[in-house]
């Protein structure tokens, strides 16, 4: 058991995520037949992959330390929704604009946040709560002056409707994302240094690494990736509705746990944070088909989560 | 003598980190008095204090776990647990002054479990506290779901009469809080705070002092879990039903209430007094953009971005003094 245990490739975490997928896959096909049909998995991903947009960002934030963390990702995705159904408004033509206009107020407040935490020195969880606060009244503003917009019919097809015959849309930028998030991670002087402020800020600034501009840019980075889901899913429920976004919060960030990336920042990477967005969205959607009520599928959610999460990065036990 | 003068102000907030914002807190009771002369009144302020005790008694359960770098997150969920829970045995056997008083003692009993599992989870099992509370914060909130499916079941009559009552002309919401303060009190004195905060400021030189970290740990969420249910009985006087998602949106208020008040998120430095008056900031916050003739749909934003700049007034100012 010991050795099981030591074993490191055995029990890391990407194999441990999508050993449960399948796992969970073959559950959910017992329990009601048709759970792992293609189709019904393609929809379980489109589901997965809002959540797992949201979670690259949040993912990114964490890698950089220092309690990286952003819960404003919630009040983003809510208010990229209405922008952008309101920029497009149900045309197909103003769908580039509208995700332009989106993403930059994404990466607006992404920037706020981030000039709070790295300049006034604000920890991380504080400054993105109070933004979520403001962002929630900003909600009401916006949504008391305009009506709440529709998607165009190209953005709910590219996010409901096979692409050329293939899979969704959706589902290709997300794969296209991860492949630019793990070349960037991994294999650019950007990514490197990510982990390098991560793991050591100090030991990162002594050999010139521009620290402040990049914890910067990593919350820039978090509130687009969350516009971009604002966009999606404005796409996938076809209007705007309120506070859509803050049922994302916490699942990004159990995501990324799911994923092994270490919430004291430095450790971990994309791939694992994507499989864990799929391993969340399975576990739910299991609990959807077995028919119970809202209350016991909420109490077994939450128990195994707990349960997930002892596979995972538990802290270390103090010696002295 | 000027640079003299501006240590010892720094010193002083060194060893009261609440002081600032006990100076945020009275120029706002200032600004609202300017706004509105009848908010300074004892009718105004008993009702403040009325609308926000259970926050502040939530806030107060927060500072436990902060004070020890932990943080729970599932606060909301323990005050629907227990509000649901003392209302639903009110319910079943008749609002009789023994069941009021024992459904009290089941809601501390249910508090202090709650408690004992976030303990359990974050501190034993060495799950990280801020995904760990939330895993437990959805099943609180599905064994209220269980137990009470539909808000609106109302709690006896007698529980909430007494909430609202006079005694020798001063509201039962004051002597409530005059015991609560007098327990914190005394729970200030005593060791056990003491070693929390000893704690908070690092695990491994507290563990290499001789300290047992992981027992002091489970205490804070223990402590914790006993101030989320006093809170759950002021919200169930305030609210004189049973609600299972009445306690959703106050857990992230109890976290910046916490900050608010001059706590570290990271530990070692938070204090019961300073988050109670985080509290009071929020909600004087909320009245002035009232009393400043904001418009409705502007009000959460004003209200927002108020709460965000006195957070960083708070911290910055708090970080010159550590430095």
């Amino acid at each position: 058991m010991k050795i099981l245990f030591k074993n490191e490739n055995l029990f890391n975490p990407i194999t441990v995520a999508i050993t449960l997928i399948i796992i969970l896959f073959f559950l959910g096909n017992f329990i009601s037949p048709g759970f792992a049909s293609p189709n019904q998995i393609i929809s379980l991903l489109i589901v997965a992959s809002l959540l797992g947009i949201i979670s690259a960002g949040q993912n990114l934030v964490i890698l950089g330390g220092r309690e990286g963390i952003d819960l404003s990702v919630g009040g983003v995705v809510s208010i990229a929704a209405v922008v952008a159904g309101n920029v497009m408004d149900g045309s197909n033509a103003a769908i580039l604009p509208a995700v332009a206009v989106t993403l930059f107020v994404g990466g607006f407040i992404g920037l706020i946040n981030g000039i709070g935490v790295t300049f006034i020195k604000i920890p991380p969880l504080v400054m993105t709560l109070g933004m979520l606060g403001v962002l929630q009244g900003l909600l009401v503003v916006v949504r008391n002056g305009v009506p709440s917009g529709n998607a165009a019919p190209f953005l709910v097809h590219f996010a409901t409707k096979p692409l050329l015959n293939t899979f969704p849309g959706i589902l290709w930028l997300w794969l296209i994302l991860t492949l630019f998030l793990v070349f960037l991670l991994k294999h650019t002087v950007y990514g490197l240094r990510i982990y390098a402020i991560g793991t050591n800020e100090r030991a990162a600034k002594m050999t010139a690494v521009p620290v402040e501009l990049i914890r910067v840019s990593l919350f820039v980075l978090s509130g687009m990736f969350a516009a971009l889901a604002g966009i999606c899913l404005l796409g996938y429920s076809g209007s705007s509705f309120a506070n859509v976004g803050e049922q994302y919060i916490l699942p990004s960030i159990i995501a990324v746990v799911f994923g092994g990336t270490s919430l004291a920042g430095g450790k971990g990477g994309y791939v694992g944070t994507a499989l864990g967005a799929i391993l969340l969205i399975v576990l739910q959607s299991i609990l959807i088909t077995i028919r119970i009520d809202e209350s016991g599928r909420q109490m077994i959610f939450g128990a195994t989560l707990l349960l997930l999460m002892i596979f995972y990065g538990r802290g270390k036990m103090l010696r002295s | 003598m000027h640079k003299n003068n501006k240590n010892i102000s720094l010193q002083l907030i060194r060893n009261f980190p609440f002081i600032p914002s006990l100076i945020i807190l009275i120029v706002l009771i200032l600004l609202n008095g300017f706004y509105e002369p009848n908010s300074i009144s004892i009718g105004s302020l008993v009702g403040l204090i009325s609308t926000y005790l259970a926050l502040m008694l939530l806030a107060v359960a927060q500072t436990y776990v902060v004070m020890s770098a932990d943080i729970d997150l599932s606060v909301g969920g323990v005050i629907s647990l227990v509000n649901v829970s003392i209302v639903a045995f009110m319910d079943h056997f008749g609002g009789g002054v023994y069941v009021v008083l024992l459904s009290l003692l089941l809601g501390i009993i249910i508090g202090i479990l709650c408690g004992l599992i976030n303990g359990f989870v974050v501190a034993i099992l060495r799950l990280q506290a801020i995904v760990a509370t939330f895993a437990t914060s959805i099943f609180f909130m599905g064994l209220a779901l269980y137990i009470m499916p539909v808000a609106g079941t109302p709690a006896s009559d007698l529980f909430w009469l007494t909430y609202f009552e006079n005694y020798f002309g001063i509201p039962f919401v004051i002597y409530a809080l005059s015991f609560i303060i007098l327990l914190i009190f005394f729970l200030n004195k005593s060791r056990f705070v003491k070693t929390l905060l000893a704690v908070g400021d690092g695990y491994l030189s507290a563990f290499q002092g001789g300290l047992d970290v992981t027992k002091t740990r489970v205490k804070g969420f223990l402590l914790c879990g006993f101030f989320s249910a006093v809170s759950a009985f002021c919200l169930t006087g305030e609210t004189a039903s049973g609600d299972p998602l009445v306690g959703t949106k106050m857990t992230l208020l109890s976290v910046a209430a916490v900050v608010l008040g001059g706590g570290a998120l990271s530990g070692g430095s938070a204090s019961v007094i300073g988050s109670m008056i985080g509290v009071l900031i929020i909600g004087l916050i909320n009245s002035l953009v009232f009393f400043i003739g904001t418009p409705s749909e502007w009000q959460n934003l004003i209200q927002g971005l108020s709460i965000l700049i006195a957070l960083m007034i708070g911290i910055y100012i708090n970080i010159k003094a550590q430095a």
